[in-house]
């Protein structure tokens, strides 16, 4: 399906509203940093610079790409695994 | 313009509810049977549970001009119960024949286990024996895209479903693909933070196109926003894209797929309006 606004009008409505996304994660990750201890070995902080990574990657599918950074795997012999029988 | 909200839980809303989804379009709703809060310790739980949604909703709703729709069965939360669920499951055809009655749902995938998929069949078998339309939960985050692969994967492999009487949903950027791609409708489901945004639901028209989509606010007892699908609209026309198109997920869409069920009699304004004059 075609979409109606065109790029200069989609980042023209958007603009503010990204910055403020982004500034919005800039200023969490600054706040993980200032509190006290360390979650560096906290594997769902791994995964959010890998999300980070992903919207730095000229593709079109970056929201699927950074749902699937924070999914588990799929496994297709899971019915036999789990000894699940199919109808 | 008129709506359907084709998930939304009206028995975690108050009266008031009702009214604004009035006032903002809605003329229909469905209701999937959920899990409460908490895990229920009964079959006789669920059966004042089926009560509710079959007999005292449908009034609630009619009052400000809404038709209430259901459907029955014992979430996944509570399938890990697998005895109580097998009551539930037995149980259940009782309220098969009452008039808002669509099919068996939300049925479908908490945490993936073993126990949550043996259920899920049962609850196929339950569907297939008694030709009702099914509609589906898929898990939440981290589990949602493992959870729908492992439904759908159940549901290819029955020979005995027709997949366009089949929802699938709390769809995803993740998901839709595979759901729509294996011939099911896709229900997308409008939350502040766990699902989509209306601006994300916005994006998958665009990316899938309207065809066996739709959306809904799955209002509940959560944090959740019943006149979601409203703020869908609004997102759709400030894109420019035509009100036929966003007619059709909103309002024709839904009532395409429900009028699979036997149940379904909804009486579209319009014709409600020419009934009136012709008298």
């Amino acid at each position: 399906m075609s979409q109606p606004l065109n790029a200069a009008e989609v980042l023209g409505r958007e603009f503010l509203e990204i910055r403020a996304k982004i500034l919005e994660i800039a200023a969490a990750f600054d706040r993980l940093e200032r509190s006290e201890g360390n979650v560096s070995d906290d594997p769902r902080v791994a995964r959010l610079h890998e999300a980070l990574k992903v919207l730095s990657e000229p593709k079109t599918d970056r929201a699927e790409q950074v749902q699937l950074v924070f999914s588990r795997p799929y496994d297709e012999t899971w019915q036999r695994v789990m000894k699940v029988l199919p109808r | 313009m008129d709506y359907f909200d084709p998930h939304i839980h009206m028995v975690s809303r108050i009266t008031d509810d009702y009214e604004t989804l009035a006032k903002m379009g809605c003329v229909g709703v469905s209701e999937p049977a959920f899990w409460a809060g908490f895990d229920r310790g009964t079959v006789d739980g669920f059966r004042d549970y089926f009560r509710q949604l079959t007999e005292v909703e449908p009034k609630r709703a009619a009052q400000y001009g809404i038709q209430h729709y259901c459907w029955l069965c014992i979430n996944a939360k509570e399938a890990e119960n697998v005895s109580l669920s097998r009551e539930v499951i037995a149980m259940i055809p009782e309220f098969l024949d009452k008039p808002n009655v669509l099919g068996i749902g939300e049925i479908g995938l908490n945490k993936n286990t073993r126990n949550e998929s043996i259920i899920f069949l049962e609850h196929l078998d339950l569907a297939a024996k008694y030709d009702q339309q099914i509609l589906i939960h898929t898990p939440h985050l981290e589990d949602k895209y493992q959870g729908t692969r492992m439904i759908l994967d159940m549901l290819t492999g029955d020979s005995r479903l027709d997949r366009s009487r089949v929802l699938v949903d709390h769809v995803e950027e993740h998901t839709v693909r595979h759901v729509l791609e294996e011939g099911f409708w896709a229900g997308m489901t409008l939350y502040p933070v766990t699902k989509c945004t209306p601006q994300r639901a916005c994006d998958i028209i665009e990316m899938y196109g309207p065809e066996r989509l739709m959306v809904n606010s799955a209002g509940d007892w959560g944090p959740s926003k019943p006149t979601a699908v409203p703020d869908f609209i609004l997102e759709m026309r400030r894109r420019r894209h035509p009100e036929s198109v966003i007619r059709r997920i909103v309002y024709e869409n839904p009532l395409t797929f429900f009028r699979q069920s036997q149940s379904f009699r909804f009486k579209a304004r319009e014709a409600e309006e020419a009934v009136r004059v012709v008298q």
